[in-house]
């Protein structure tokens, strides 16, 4: 394999050219929402300037063309994950729509005494619809710990017959969007499977950094978005097996969903249309499908690989900077790659307003994982995520900065109790 | 815009040294506000004599901006009459969507000026806004309480018309959760 050249890489992201004031813009939020190269903002155009018409309905030849173009995408994203038929490729919204979709469906099978498995480092997005379904169907959540270093407590759970002949659904992120574990899937769904559960994965972290098998993974369906693969937001996916899909109700009704309409009621459509009401993303599918061509042209596990180099080499220059502590697993584990870390003293909030002021890029808050965060004991953190066109001259910035907001928040502390102001020396526009 | 407008010394000297934190008693409401975009969160109470705030106490916990404004409005809003803290509760409230160009009267505002250079950056206005949603939510709970009312309504002290006894707190641009 050639050498990884970022630069190159970088070079089809014109974004990255930005700057932010005087400083060059460092984005580590990947995590968050990736960057999108050229080559997919133009197949969108393209989409849109020379093919744009509605799908399967349109019968004419744009109608045609963008079927093509749409179906084409799907069996695009099929062949990404490793799935058996494009038919297992249902397009959504985003990942939480894809995993309140999975929630509904499967939901339609649960009933009071049946009980449903995540973890405390989810998402809310694979919480808080469990929940909803839970609380209609009188099925009971429960949830796996973590440990102090962010693993998946697999002891605890075993002891505790987390899973177990009353478990109907398990549903774990593949990647924590926190602490970037990589949680044992496989594992997980061999013991949800013996037990005839359905083991559903949250792909939204997993799928951008990892070369993904859904068959090798284990899971019986995986949940994740475009706009985190360098493509567009508003389309996500929903993978499931076939025969699991075949035998799920719908979840939205309306039209291309549905096989016969007549007033005293109706038949659906076999998977994946049943569970694509209405106009779906059509030019959000054609930019997913030049994504996932993009990031398979440079070839996912290099893509990984780069990912982990550059995330072994923010945890080092991290554990220089004074009073940072990283929540979660720690260099020798193998990691995602969001790195969660607190500041001493410094609320994240403003961490993230003082990195943004050099041109660093981060997310601070609580990363939709407030349990997580409660875990761990903090109220939020602040997380860096890189992605395939991160360099480590962006991490050294990161660095910097943070070594900044140390000092910019420790000025004066230490020194004699001010008397409280109410004089125009540190007024309006009396500020540097 | 520049991060210095933002943390000027006034916000940090407060953010450090907390005013009034801590709950007290006696207290005629309390409520619990939250940042839901953020998760920071305000426990606060309201004693009310009269027609004055008598107390304000609270334990918070949040960045900077929400703990400096807490503070500064709890030195501010203590002692005050009620009619004239809702009023300051609105002129804070214009100032902070003001987006910079708000010229507040320094001695009606005392150390509250300071906020006036949050108002450039949106994301953060909600963080200064969180004690202030929390006192005005306070104030009319414990108003309500004070009239025995059985519904939890009361009258709007600046226009007279009566609505439900909780405040919304404006909604400047939300972080994606």
């Amino acid at each position: 394999m050639s050498r990884y050249d970022v630069e190159a890489i970088r070079a089809d992201f014109p974004i990255l050219q930005r700057r932010v004031g005087q400083y060059p813009l460092a984005y580590l939020d990947s995590a968050n929402t990736s960057q999108k190269p050229q080559q997919v903002v133009d197949a969108i155009a393209q989409h849109y300037l020379q093919h744009n018409a509605n799908v399967a309905r349109a019968m004419h030849v744009l109608g045609a063309e963008a079927t093509e173009s749409f179906e084409g995408a799907r069996s695009r994203v099929a062949r990404f994950i490793g799935a058996a038929s494009p038919d297992e490729v249902v397009f959504t919204k985003n990942a939480s729509e894809a995993l309140n979709l999975a929630a509904n469906t499967l939901g339609s099978r649960l009933r009071p005494g049946d009980e449903v498995v995540v973890s405390v480092m989810e998402h809310h997005s694979n919480i808080v619809p469990w929940q909803l379904v839970c609380e209609r169907t009188g099925a009971t959540l429960r949830w796996f710990d973590v440990t102090d270093d962010g693993q998946l407590d697999l002891e605890a759970a075993e002891s505790s017959g987390l899973v177990n002949e009353r478990t109907k659904v398990v549903s774990l992120a593949w990647v924590s969007n926190v602490l970037g574990t990589v949680n044992p899937i496989r594992t997980v769904a061999d013991w949800a499977h013996v037990v005839g559960a359905v083991m559903v994965v949250d792909g939204a972290q997993g799928v951008p950094q990892r070369p993904t098998d859904v068959t090798a993974l284990g899971a019986d369906m995986l949940a994740f978005t475009g706009h985190k693969v360098c493509g567009p937001t508003g389309i996500g996916v929903l993978w499931g097996r076939l025969d699991l899909l075949s035998d799920l109700p719908p979840f939205l009704g309306g039209g291309e969903m549905i096989e016969v309409v007549r007033m005293e009621g109706s038949t659906w459509a076999p998977p994946p249309h049943r569970f694509e009401a209405g106009t779906p993303p059509i030019a959000q599918a054609v930019g997913l499908a030049a994504a996932l061509d993009y990031l398979d042209g440079i070839g996912m596990d290099a893509i990984a690989a780069h990912e982990t180099d550059i995330t072994q080499y923010a945890l080092e220059q991290l554990a220089r900077v004074e009073g940072v502590r990283v929540l979660g697993p720690g260099a020798d584990a193998d990691r995602g790659g969001a790195i969660a870390f607190t500041l001493e003293g410094v609320h994240p909030h403003d961490i993230m307003q003082l990195l943004d002021s050099r041109g660093v890029a981060v997310r601070g808050g609580h990363h939709c994982a407030r349990p997580l965060h409660d875990r761990f004991g903090v109220q939020s953190s602040t997380r860096a995520s890189g992605y395939l066109y991160t360099t480590r001259a962006e991490v050294d910035a990161l660095a910097e900065a943070l070594d900044h907001t140390r000092q910019f928040f420790a000025r004066g502390r230490g020194s004699a109790r001010r008397s409280r102001r109410r004089h125009s020396d540190a007024a309006v526009g009396g500020g540097a | 815009m520049n991060v210095e407008d933002l943390y000027q010394e006034i916000i940090l000297d407060h953010y450090r040294e907390r005013h009034h934190s801590g709950l007290r008693e006696p207290f005629g409401a309390e409520v619990h506000h939250v940042n839901p975009s953020c998760g920071d969160e305000i426990t606060l109470r309201v004693a009310l004599a009269g027609d004055e705030i008598a107390d304000i106490s609270y334990d918070a916990v949040g960045c900077s901006i929400s703990q400096a404004s807490t503070s500064v409005m709890a030195d501010l809003l203590i002692g005050r009459d009620i009619d004239d803290a809702m009023a300051l509760y609105d002129e804070f409230l214009e100032m902070m969507n003001s987006r910079g160009q708000a010229t507040p009267d320094e001695d009606r505002f005392e150390d509250a000026i300071a906020f006036v250079g949050v108002s450039q950056f949106p994301a953060r206005v909600k963080c200064a806004l969180l004690g202030w949603a929390a006192t005005r939510d306070a104030v009319a709970r414990a108003q309500t309480a004070e009239t025995q009312s059985s519904e939890t309504q009361t009258v709007d002290t600046q226009t007279g018309e009566t609505r439900a006894a909780t405040t919304d707190l404006p909604t400047p641009p939300q972080e994606a959760s």
